[in-house]
């Protein structure tokens, strides 16, 4: 396993706008955290299934039924920014 | 009135006798936080006119003949528990103005129970921490050294019961997050199994590990708090269908017959010789008392941190997604695109701790290290959970240290991350293994610093773990 991380490339994945200086500090704190993690190489996981959930949880079924939802005011209130019932964001879609 | 000694318990007969209304009740514990607070800084904020509205209508259902053991009682709420009409920041500039517009499953119950909503208890930014100094907005102290941390990341809630400005408080646990801080300001603080109380509501940090659970002055208020917050809930499709148990009755076991494990592993060196040495007592005075003590393995413990901050950060990079500036929390102001508008909304938002994680928990799931360490991580931690499956035939419940050491000074972890990640040594298999654990109060250390017993059980065995942590607390300790 490798110990270099392009922080900046996962920033990018995150949607996280880094400084220089976080850049600098997160490469170099996430190297010696990454090379702690990497401890679990040493094991031999063959065979091993993984644990998904903290219990041995399938599926949780409910009835197929319709119930109120909730009211669509509430979902709004904190919008950083609404038009009626609608969030308002800059645009998506770039000029021809 | 006296708000620093008054159990939940007491709080309660106090009510039911009429020796004081809710709203006299409510009342103290405003003062109390006025008084305290410029000082402790356990809260975010504090909501007189709510609670006393409240402790009003709790007093009128009194009035007309209604009980609960919860009926009129304050309490403080950890702030990324959704309250109804209350402030719900996460400790995050990212939420700063948010307000609740629903409440979580837990708020419900303590609401349907007529509980009162004091005030949002300080914690680490979303969750992630343990020390509380990774608040936006400001650093919780220690009552019993102010220049010392509370512990975290619920450590507004523990300060708080344990300072005097809270009969009892919630908190969540995602690697110790109740415990630890129950540890460091000496209150009890119980992490309930995996799927026993809902997180619906509560801002997710990593979903297969959050669990919610109450923060109290003793052993029998966690469990009165604990009853009402347990139990399958619908919005919640990881809650297990499974009754709750009269928890109080649990209690009265006693410690004869009782097989306490010591898991070898967490009695090795390294830790703090006092705290060690308050653990030791603890076990043997519990075995004095007619207590059984084996010793167990539990051999994957090294890779506890390991697999905790893979599985953690990843889960948490997925749920801090929704942080993004569209629908709530902060957006930046005229953004570019709407690449900038996320990128740069979460950079003025969030905090260097959660920035860390988030790219950590990215890396870890990027393309080509998904497997080695995401699914490795998680096929550790099936191991971990072997571990105390296998542990716990040979005895009921385990006793080990809460954390390696006792509260530090503020400032003195905060600048090494991974000196601090190793700090949860004890409490985060508990929850990879999905499994219960309590922290009791089992002495202090010379310089004054309150030391924790953690009393692990089974997944569902938290009527093990009262029962041995309340007979440890009655009839040993005292």
């Amino acid at each position: 396993m490798s110990h270099t991380i392009d922080v900046a490339y996962v920033a990018g994945l995150a949607r996280l706008a880094l400084s220089a200086d976080e850049k600098c500090t997160f490469q170099q704190q996430l190297e010696t955290i990454v090379k702690y993690v990497e401890k679990i190489g040493e094991l031999d996981l063959s065979g091993i299934e993984p644990t998904l959930h903290g219990q041995s949880l399938v599926n949780a079924f409910r009835e197929d039924v319709v119930v109120p939802s909730m009211d669509r005011e509430r979902f709004l209130a904190n919008a950083p920014e609404r038009n009626g019932f609608e969030f308002k964001l800059p645009k998506i879609v770039e000029d021809a | 009135m006296n708000i620093l000694k008054l159990t939940l318990c007491e709080a309660a007969e106090g009510l039911r006798k009429k020796a004081f209304s809710s709203v006299e009740l409510t009342r103290e514990v405003l003062d109390a936080i006025e008084k305290k607070d410029g000082e402790l800084n356990a809260y975010l904020s504090v909501d007189a006119e709510g609670a006393l509205r409240q402790a009003a209508a709790a007093d009128a259902a009194r009035q007309s003949g209604r009980d609960h053991a919860l009926l009129g009682v304050p309490v403080g709420i950890k702030d990324l528990i959704n309250v109804e009409g209350q402030p719900c920041t996460c400790a995050s500039k990212i939420l700063q103005g948010f307000t609740s517009t629903y409440d979580a499953t837990v708020s419900a119950r303590l609401r349907e129970a007529g509980a009162v909503f004091a005030g949002r208890t300080n914690m680490d930014e979303f969750a992630m921490g343990s020390s509380t100094e990774g608040s936006a907005f400001k650093v919780t102290r220690n009552p019993h050294d102010l220049t010392r941390v509370p512990g975290g990341s619920s450590g507004g809630s523990a300060a708080a019961v344990a300072g005097g400005e809270a009969i009892a408080a919630l908190g969540t646990d995602t690697g110790g997050s109740i415990r630890q801080p129950s540890a460091f300001c000496g209150c009890v603080g119980l992490k309930p199994s995996y799927g026993r109380v809902s997180r619906y509501g509560v801002t997710a940090y990593a979903s297969s590990l959050d669990q919610v659970g109450p923060m109290t002055k003793t052993v029998e208020d966690a469990a009165v708090l604990l009853q009402a917050l347990a139990g399958r809930d619908a919005h919640d499709g990881t809650t297990l269908d499974v009754p709750v148990p009269d928890y109080r009755a649990a209690l009265r076991g006693g410690l004869k017959g009782l097989r306490i494990g010591l898991p070898k592993e967490y009695y090795v060196e390294g830790s703090d010789p006092e705290v060690m040495a308050c653990v030791r007592k603890a076990v043997d005075a519990c075995a004095a008392a007619g207590a059984e003590i084996v010793e167990v393995g539990l051999p994957h413990t090294e890779y506890a941190i390991a697999v905790y901050y893979i599985v953690a950060t990843a889960e948490a990079s997925a749920n801090l997604a929704r942080f993004d500036g569209v629908r709530y929390g902060h957006r930046t102001p005229r953004p570019d695109s709407v690449f900038d508008l996320y990128a740069k909304s979460r950079a003025d938002g969030f905090g260097t701790e959660v920035k860390r994680r988030i790219i950590l928990g990215t890396y870890v799931l990027s393309s080509g290290y998904y497997d080695a360490y995401y699914g490795r991580a998680q096929k550790v931690r099936t191991l971990i959970r072997q571990d105390f499956a296998e542990a716990f035939k040979q005895c009921d419940v385990m006793f080990t240290p809460v954390a390696p050491t006792p509260a530090y000074r503020i400032g003195e972890a905060s600048n090494d991350p991974l000196k601090m990640y190793l700090g949860d040594i004890f409490t985060v298999p508990a929850n990879l293994a999905g499994i219960c654990g309590i922290s009791v109060p089992c002495g202090k250390t010379a310089a004054g610093l309150p030391v924790g017993l953690q009393v692990l059980g089974p997944a569902f065995g938290e009527c093990a773990i009262l029962r041995a942590a309340y007979a440890y607390e009655q009839e040993v300790r005292a």
